[in-house]
């Protein structure tokens, strides 16, 4: 690696850790009913929203009933997103009178949106009209990250709460951390974004002339362009820190209005990380030990760290056809150097992979590079961290949960290693928590292998598959490794709005998203009606670097099985069938 | 129960398990176990491809049928190596049933009709119901688990315990309950019958040997949806394989798509077999470890939970000190000789046929030759110990010699006008300070002097309990001593714990305390006050010396008596879940070996360039694909004794034992397969097998 990139990685992951301490505390306040700064500001009116909605603020809900409360509301918003793409056509704020998405594209992209994956089949600014952005997606990039936050939180409680039945209220946890997590932050996020020169107006496209004409789509010359414009700032700002990902341009943050400068891609690449990295820490303070939490954090870090190293070195070192025939590759102080292909001049080579590790390692999705052109090893981490279930940093709560998953899988493992009954925080692992967790586990994976097994093998999968040998099954595997895992990134050149890919990745998105919620909330609620055990001397402790290295080697050891077959014949053999370079 | 015949390789029992593993192949014994049920409905699929392919022109399938029959003859012997570990861990078990069952022959009862006129009628002990009084007398067998309610006798217990020395059964006390199958010896006694025939002690003991009546503990269960979903994860991964084969094949235009063969191959590699085969075994093994130790189990949830102890009441009595209490010394009060007061006291305790008593009479013998006179001339009147005078003692040529509490001597001497000396009250309180009991000796109103009984804590029990606190776990005294008695010794014995003048209340609720703060609490008991206690324990071993109604309540018993045995017991325990942890983590360790075996060699033709994951460089496809097959048996069957004698525990903390055990189970589990499977490759290399 060059000084370089060393320099910006520390740069951007410094940052990001100095946030994780106040912002992880202030959410762990938020979550437990005491924000006194923001309550003076909006206490009020998150009250009349109670009352309103006819909810005694204190109203606490069993597992069941919290689970039934997360289905419902994600159910209201996929009818609202659907019906709102359905009916663009006859509504206002359409400037540039874009017709009704068509119905497998509309469910498609109403399941993406309202799990958290906003996986983009389509084009947006050539697809959905400003209000569908605004009030559909934008909406659901607030709702779908705070229900993720809210199913953390309650399995939070589960291990905090001792002999009782109750995980708090979901429709509490949601409006808390919509008005004081969410909003505040992507209202910051939003200027600072303008300021940048991200756009965020109402206007029809702009038409400009071109410099030198174009031959267009049907042939002809092109002379001028058509640049869409739109509130675009207030969605990249959610999109980022929601670890949504769903862009406003098709082009996503790779767009020029979408993310101008290197500063604005630092913020935006920040804000990727920051609530899920954060949320660590929430959890060491709500279940009184911070230690638990920097523990988890630590874990994520040692797998994401290395990962990140190794796309960078892949990437700098470029594509070896091109060096064998002598194009210089190097970096140097006017160029990147490496594989640029996909990628833009103005992020090179360091900005574009550590995007392309952080957006899949959370589940966020945007993109600032094609993660398509990647070397083979550089496609291959990114496509690998959504298979570990998207729990390195991962979404808003859902990736801190899905670890928290694996944690109780390491605990199980290791509490029989020392000859004890396994405990967490206290809290006694049975065959019920197994079960779920197991479940929880099993669920992302198995949408993974069928859904990629069943396209490989069917006409309607294999017709819009546009790339020769081993690539064109990388880039279905990573189609649905991206669903399944609710991240939303892509490799681009499947042709994926297609019914067939609409209807499956959206059956993949919605068992990944609620067969591991389910199971996670089952799980809080049966540990909320434990006893908690008190530590002792043959307690394992679960904060120490040993425990943090089984919980990496758990993690990495079940992704690495579960996928090595398929990871072979797609990638690796990519990788391996790369000429030497000489 | 006989220690011998539990031998790891006992040859008979190698015998009877090779059998037994082939009885074991019928499917509903299988379907038990997912994931060898799994491995069997493999090996069943490749023997049908095998017979195919035979029929098949060669090339057809792109194997020979010698590399399918090679392949499903070692799945075969997959599952026939599970049934062997489970069926040698049974056969253990049996035999030590086999000697139990021998003493449970049928055997004729005398029950009375009428108890005070003796009058006997013989019945089969089959016929016996609950309540039935039987008259057992020397030579017979006791027909029934019960309460002994007349007579004293001694009774040959060597069946159940192994311990060849009769002990001693009579009413009321704790030393009440007599179990069915043992012999009397000498006199009689009147059994009242407190089991139904069939649910008796040994019954239940014989089954639990056996293994028909081992439940799944809990920790067992969720480890076995562990092994479900991974199993599940492989299937899932090895079917898919086959789709995405199909289309390599068709994308790179060359090769073949995976056969099923190799795909049945790799999901066996893959799925956890060696902890699936090894399960089932390593349960038994442990009830046996816990059989031999001549401790009975009431569930194997019982052995599993004393593995998670937090907090272990020990009875001071016998438990950590030896026996009772000793006399050590004689303080005479000022003006009065020490022989004067040893004399006093040996008399005082002639009649005391209590072990303290005795002790006195020893120290008395030992210190000044004084030996039990022919006293019959004397006359003299026994004062026996009354809970009212709290004390004993002896009338003889007028002179009342009393001896007990400080207290109840000082009353008793005051209403004779006399007084406690200051400087025997001295003694006293240093006594008790020091952890002993001072006994106070007067001669009508005067007090002579003081003696000194001492607790004499048992040798190495403090480092027993430093290797508990090592392990997490709590020691607590239990006695009935005043509390700074209780402390002297618990401070000698090193117990973290101490609860003095303990009452059975105050013991039932200092374990209710302990588990309402989310402790596990194991103790043991013998006598019937002892039940609440017991009953409310997580881990209760009653002493088989005990009475019925404390072994009713406990949920082991020890044979042997011995109060200590909870610390190899709680061992046990540990050992039980560590080798099922241990198991699957070298389990899963070794799956990253195989991929590397067998991937490259399934997609040789497809994609050449997969050969640079062949980190072992084996010889052929056919032969990696085989040699991992092979490897995923032979060590399952290397693994047997582990299984059955289980991973070595040491106390050391948590973070320690898991190092360890990462080190070897986890670490060793990466690398032992690939120099197994490059070993076996090489063999068969070596025989041109493939």
């Amino acid at each position: 690696m060059t000084t370089n990139a060393v320099l910006q990685l520390s740069l951007a992951l410094g940052l990001l850790l100095a946030c994780v301490k106040p912002l992880g505390w202030h959410m762990a306040q938020v979550y437990s009913g005491q924000a006194p700064f923001f309550e003076r500001f909006f206490g009020p009116f998150e009250r009349w929203l109670y009352r309103a909605a006819g909810l005694g603020k204190c109203l606490e809900m069993s597992w069941r009933q919290y689970a039934f409360a997360v289905i419902s509301l994600s159910l209201l918003s996929f009818v609202a997103v659907y019906a709102l793409q359905r009916v663009q056509g006859w509504l206002p704020l359409n400037p540039a009178g874009l017709p009704a998405v068509s119905p497998d594209s509309s469910f498609n992209t109403a399941v993406s949106f309202t799990t958290n994956t906003n996986w983009q089949g389509y084009g947006g600014e050539a697809t959905m009209s400003d209000l569908t952005q605004m009030l559909a997606l934008t909406v659901q990039n607030f709702v779908s990250a705070a229900a993720g936050m809210a199913v953390l939180v309650a399995l939070i409680r589960g291990f905090t709460r001792s002999t009782t039945n109750t995980i708090g209220n979901f429709w509490v946890d949601v409006v808390r951390g919509t008005l004081y997590i969410l909003l505040p932050l992507s209202t910051v996020l939003a200027v600072a974004l303008v300021s940048q020169g991200v756009v965020q107006s109402f206007s029809a496209p702009h038409q400009v002339t071109l410099l030198e004409p174009a031959v267009g789509v049907d042939g002809n010359l092109e002379n001028t362009q058509s640049i869409a414009v739109g509130p675009v700032a207030s969605q990249v700002a959610i999109k980022q820190l929601g670890t949504n990902g769903g862009g406003y341009f098709n082009a996503n943050s790779a767009h020029p209005l979408e993310n101008p400068t290197p500063l604005s891609n630092l913020l935006q690449l920040l804000a990727i990380l920051l609530i899920p990295a954060a949320l660590c820490h929430t959890f060491g303070e709500m279940v009184g030990d911070r230690r638990q939490g920097w523990a988890l954090l630590a874990a994520m870090s040692v797998v994401f760290v290395p990962l990140l190293v190794l796309v960078v070195v892949a990437e700098q070192q470029g594509n070896p056809v091109l060096q064998n025939l002598g194009v210089g590759l190097a970096a140097s102080d006017v160029q990147s150097g490496g594989n640029m292909e996909g990628k833009e001049t103005r992020f090179g080579i360091v900005n574009s992979s550590l995007w392309a590790v952080a957006t899949t390692a959370a589940s966020n999705g945007s993109v600032n590079s094609m993660h398509d052109s990647y070397t083979p090893l550089g496609g291959l981490v990114p496509m690998w961290l959504m298979q570990l279930g998207e729990v390195i940093f991962g979404g808003v709560g859902s990736g801190l949960y899905g670890l928290l998953i694996f944690a109780i899988v390491t605990v199980f493992l290791s509490g029989l290693m020392v000859g004890r009954t396994p405990e967490y925080l206290g809290k006694k692992i049975g065959a019920f928590e197994m079960k779920m967790a197991a479940l929880a586990i099993l669920a992302p994976c198995a949408m993974v292998l069928l859904g990629a097994a069943i396209a490989v093998v069917s006409p309607a999968g294999t017709a819009s598959i546009f790339n020769p040998g081993p690539h064109g099954f990388s880039e279905v595997l990573y189609a649905f490794s991206s669903a399944s895992n609710n991240n939303g990134s892509a490799f681009a050149g499947l042709g994926a709005n297609t019914p067939f890919y609409n209807g499956m990745l959206a059956l993949t998105m919605l068992v990944g998203r609620f067969w591991v919620m389910l199971p996670v909330l089952a799980i809080a609620g049966s540990l909320a009606a434990k006893k908690t055990v008190p530590a002792g001397a043959g307690t394992l402790p679960t904060h120490t670097p040993l425990f943090v290295g089984l919980l990496v080697a758990v993690v990495v050891v079940v992704g690495a099985l579960s996928f090595l077959p398929a990871l072979a014949l797609g990638p690796i053999v990519e990788h391996l069938s790369l000429p030497k370079s000489s | 129960m006989t220690k011998t015949s539990t031998h790891l390789l006992d040859t008979k029992i190698l015998g009877q398990a090779v059998a037994a593993s082939f009885q074991k192949l019928d499917p509903r014994v299988q379907l038990r176990n997912p994931v060898m049920f799994a491995v069997y409905l493999g090996s069943i699929l490749t023997t049908i491809l095998w017979v195919q392919s035979l029929g098949e022109a060669a090339g057809t399938t792109g194997e020979s049928s010698g590399f399918v029959l090679g392949i499903a003859a070692w799945l075969w012997f997959t599952v026939l190596f599970a049934n062997f570990a489970e069926a040698i861990a049974e056969g253990h078990g049996k035999a030590q049933a086999a000697s139990l069952k021998s003493s449970r022959m049928t055997v004729a009862a005398q029950r009375l009709s009428n108890l005070k006129g003796r009058v006997t009628e013989e019945v089969p002990a089959t016929d016996l119901k609950l309540g039935d009084l039987v008259l057992v007398k020397a030579g017979e067998t006791i027909p029934a688990d019960g309460e002994v309610i007349e007579g004293v006798a001694s009774v040959d217990e060597s069946a159940i315990t192994g311990e060849s020395a009769p002990v001693v059964r009579e009413s009321g006390g704790d030393r009440s309950s007599v179990t069915g199958g043992t012999r009397v010896i000498s006199d009689w006694l009147i059994v009242e019958v407190k089991t139904l025939p069939g649910q008796s002690f040994l019954d239940r003991m014989i089954a639990m040997v056996e293994g028909a009546k081992r439940q799944k503990t809990p920790n067992e269960i969720a480890l076995a949806i562990l092994l479900a979903a991974l199993t599940l994860i492989f299937l899932l991964v090895v079917a898919t394989l086959l789709p995405y084969s199909v289309f390599s094949v068709q994308v790179s235009g060359q090769g073949r798509p995976i056969s099923l063969t190799v795909l049945v191959a790799l999901f066996v590699c893959l799925a956890p077999t060696t902890i699936g085969a090894l399960l089932s075994a390593i349960g038994i093994a442990g009830m046996n470890r816990l059989s031999r130790a001549n401790v009975l189990a009431m569930s194997g949830r019982a052995v599993e939970a004393a593995g998670d102890v937090d907090v272990l009441l020990l009875d001071k009595t016998g438990t950590i000190t030896l026996g009772n209490r000793q006399a050590t010394r004689f303080i005479p009060t000022a003006g009065i000789e020490e022989r004067a007061l040893a004399e006093a006291a040996h008399l005082a305790s002639l009649a005391d046929e209590t072990a303290e008593g005795r002790s006195i009479a020893v120290l008395a013998k030992k210190q000044f030759g004084l030996r039990g006179r022919d006293l019959e001339q004397d006359q003299p009147t026994f004062v026996p110990f009354s809970a009212r005078t709290r004390m004993s003692g002896v009338t003889i040529d007028g002179r009342a010699i009393r001896k007990g509490a400080a207290e109840a001597v000082e009353t008793h001497v005051r209403t004779l006008g006399g007084f406690l000396p200051e400087d025997v009250r001295t003694a006293v309180q240093q006594i008790a300070r020091g952890g002993g009991t001072p006994l106070v000796v007067s001669e009508d109103a005067k007090v002579l002097g003081v003696i000194e009984l001492k607790d004499i804590v048992k040798g190495g029990i403090k480092e027993r309990f430093a290797e508990l606190r090592q392990m997490g776990i709590k020691t607590v005294m239990i006695t009935g001593d005043n509390p700074l008695t209780a402390a002297a010794i618990a401070a000698e014995a090193g117990v973290d714990d101490f609860l003095a003048e303990a009452t059975p209340e105050a013991k039932l609720m200092l374990i209710r305390d302990y588990q309402k703060g989310g402790r596990l609490v194991a103790m043991t008991g013998d006598g019937t006050n002892d039940a609440p206690a017991l009953a409310q324990a997580d881990v209760a071993v009653a002493m088989n010396s005990g009475t019925q109604a404390a072994k009713e309540a406990g949920n082991m018993v020890d044979l042997d008596s011995n109060p200590t045995k909870l610390i190899e017991i709680v061992n046990i325990g540990k050992q039980l879940l560590m080798t099922r942890g241990s198991l699957t983590t070298f389990s899963i360790a070794n799956d990253v070996a195989k991929y590397f075996a067998i991937l490259p060699a399934a997609f040789a033709a497809t994609y050449p360039a997969l050969k640079a994951l062949d980190l072992m460089h084996l010889s052929s496809p056919a032969s990696a694909i085989l040699s991992a097959v092979i490897f995923n048996a032979l060590i399952i069957i290397a693994l047997v004794p582990l299984a059955l004698k289980g991973v070595s525990y040491r106390p050391v903390g948590a973070a320690q034992l898991l190092r360890n055990n990462l080190l070897i189970y986890g670490l060793g589990g990466l690398v032992v397969p690939f120099v197994g499977i490059k070993v076996i490759d090489m063999l068969l290399a070596a025989v041109n097998l493939a």
